[in-house]
C-alpha cells in the first residue's frame, strides 16, 4: 500500500503541471496512466503537431511540450505507473483506496483525474462474434511473438504496428496482410518493403477490403473478408491481430459515483473539486460553465485542485501563498540558490 | 447557412441549419445532434465525427484533407464513403447536405 498526499490519473500535460504545482507547495504526489509513455494525447494524438496556443511558447510539438514539462519536474522526484489503468476507488474514513489493473494500491486523501478523454484502449473488429475469441486467437496487441510460429496470421491495418509485425512475423508464421484501401500510413521503408515480400510471395497482400465474420470451434479456423464490390473471400487462418489504433473510453471513471455530463465530470471553479470529497478533475476530462479543452485551461485548473489538496493532506497547516521568485522555502524544494 | 440533415443509425432524422464557415461536426455539437462525439474537438486527431455521405453529395463536398484517410482507417466501421465531419466545410453550394451516422463512434 502506496501511501501519498495526492495521486493523479493521467501523465498528459494537465497531470504533469499538477504534479509540479504540488510539489512545490510541499506535497508529495504520484502518477498513474494507463499507456505505456508519459504525455498523454500530446504524446498518442499528434506528437509531431505544433501547438501554437501556449502561453508565452509561440509553437512547440506535443512531444517538446512534454519534455519541457518533465524537464520542468526535475527538481523533484515523481514516480510514474505507466501502463496501469486506476480501476476501483472507494472511500475508507477518510481517505481514498486506490486499486490499479496491475494490483498496486494507494492511500490518499485527494485523487486528482487528469485523464484528458478517458483511458487510450485498442479499436476492436467490429463483428461481435470476435469477442468469443479475444485475447486467446484475436488479439490487439502482441506480448509474445513465439505463439506464432509455424502458424497462419492475419493482420488487418494500414499503420506502422500493421506493417511492422506483418514484416517480422513473416519470417515465423504464414501471414495474410489486410487492409481496407490501398494506401498506408506507414513509414515509407517499411510500405516498400511490405511491397517487396508481397511481390516475391511472403506476405499475402490484400487491400481494399475488411473483416466480415469469423468463425471457429473454441479457436479461430476461419475469416470470411469483403472487398469494396461486396465480393467475399474465406482464409483459413490460426489467429486475426487488429491493428487499428487507439480509442478513448471514459472506462472505470464512469463507475466512481461522479456527476457525469456526457464524457466529462463536472466540478465546481473554486477547487475543481467532483462531488466526491477529495476527488477533483482537471483538464479535458472536467466541465463547468464556459469550460475550454485548452492546455492552459489544465494548467490553471491543475493549480487550484493543488492548492485544494494542501487542506486534506495537511489538515493541521496552514496554506501560505508564496511566489518562486521570491520564496527561500520554495527555492529549497526546487533546489536552487535562493539570494 | 445551409440546411443539412444529419440521420442517424437507427433512422431518426434531424435537419438544422448551419452557418456558413463552420463545420458539418460544429452543425452537430452546436444543436446537440446524438451520434458524433468529436472526442478531439476538430482537430483531426481521432475518428469520433466520423460519418457517411451517399455518392450524390460525395462530390459536391469539399476533398478529404491531408491525413483524413489515415484517421478513417481508426473509425468504427469505416467504408468508401466515410468523412470526418470536422473536416467537412459548410457553404450555401451544399445546401440540402444528408450525412448518415455510423451505428457508433468508439
Amino acid at each position: 500500500m502506496i501511501k501519498t498526499d495526492a495521486l493523479i490519473i493521467g501523465a498528459g500535460p494537465t497531470g504533469l503541471f499538477t504534479a509540479h504545482q504540488l510539489k512545490l507547495i510541499g506535497l508529495n504526489c504520484e502518477i498513474v496512466d494507463n499507456l505505456d509513455k508519459i504525455g498523454g494525447q500530446c504524446i498518442e494524438l499528434y506528437p509531431d503537431k505544433p501547438i501554437y496556443d501556449i502561453p508565452a511558447i509561440p509553437e512547440c510539438t506535443g512531444e517538446e511540450l512534454t519534455n519541457n514539462l518533465l524537464e520542468q519536474l526535475k527538481p523533484f522526484n515523481i514516480k510514474f505507473h505507466l501502463g496501469e489503468r486506476v480501476d476501483e476507488l472507494k472511500k475508507d474514513n477518510e481517505k481514498w483506496k486506490v486499486k490499479t489493473s496491475k494490483g498496486t494500491e494507494f492511500e490518499t486523501p485527494n485523487v486528482i483525474i487528469a485523464g484528458g478523454v478517458g483511458s487510450f484502449e485498442p479499436r476492436k473488429f467490429s463483428p461481435k462474434e470476435c469477442e468469443q475469441f479475444e485475447n486467446k486467437t484475436i488479439l490487439y496487441s502482441i506480448k509474445d511473438k513465439k505463439i506464432f510460429d509455424g502458424k497462419t496470421v492475419s493482420i488487418f491495418g494500414g499503420g506502422d504496428s500493421a506493417l511492422d509485425w506483418a514484416l517480422e512475423l513473416s519470417k515465423i508464421s504464414k501471414v495474410n496482410l489486410i487492409h481496407r484501401r490501398d494506401e498506408f500510413r506507414a513509414a515509407q521503408a517499411t510500405v516498400d518493403k511490405v511491397k517487396e515480400l508481397s511481390n516475391a510471395g511472403k506476405i499475402n497482400l490484400i487491400t481494399n477490403s475488411q473483416l466480415k465474420t469469423v468463425s471457429g470451434n473454441g479457436k479461430l479456423e476461419e475469416i470470411e473478408i469483403e472487398n469494396d464490390n461486396k465480393e467475399t473471400k474465406k482464409l483459413k487462418t490460426d489467429f486475426a491481430l487488429g491493428f487499428f489504433g487507439l480509442i478513448m473510453q471514459l472506462g472505470p471513471i464512469a463507475n466512481w459515483g461522479l456527476n457525469l455530463n456526457k464524457k466529462t465530470v463536472e466540478v465546481d471553479t473554486e477547487k475543481f473539486e467532483t462531488n466526491q470529497k477529495g476527488i477533483y478533475a482537471v483538464g479535458d476530462i472536467c466541465n463547468y460553465p464556459g469550460k475550454l479543452k485548452l492546455i492552459l485551461s489544465g494548467f490553471h485548473e491543475g493549480a487550484l485542485a493543488a492548492r485544494a489538496c494542501f487542506k486534506l493532506a495537511r489538515p493541521n497547516e496552514k496554506y501560505r501563498f508564496e511566489f518562486t521568485t521570491s520564496s527561500k522555502t520554495i527555492k529549497n524544494r526546487l533546489g536552487v540558490k535562493s539570494d | 447557412m445551409a440546411k443539412i440533415t444529419y440521420i442517424e443509425n437507427n433512422g431518426t432524422s434531424h435537419t438544422v441549419d448551419v452557418a456558413e464557415g463552420l463545420t458539418v461536426m460544429e452543425g452537430a455539437v452546436q444543436n446537440n445532434i446524438p451520434g458524433i462525439d468529436a472526442d478531439c474537438g476538430g482537430g483531426m486527431a481521432c475518428a469520433t465525427c466520423h460519418v457517411y455521405v451517399k455518392d450524390e453529395w460525395f462530390d459536391k463536398i469539399n476533398k478529404k484533407s491531408e491525413g483524413e484517410d489515415d484517421m478513417i482507417d481508426q473509425a468504427y466501421e469505416p467504408k468508401k464513403s466515410s468523412r470526418l465531419s470536422c473536416q467537412i466545410q459548410v457553404s450555401p453550394e451544399i445546401d440540402g447536405l444528408e450525412v448518415h451516422l455510423p451505428e457508433k463512434q468508439i
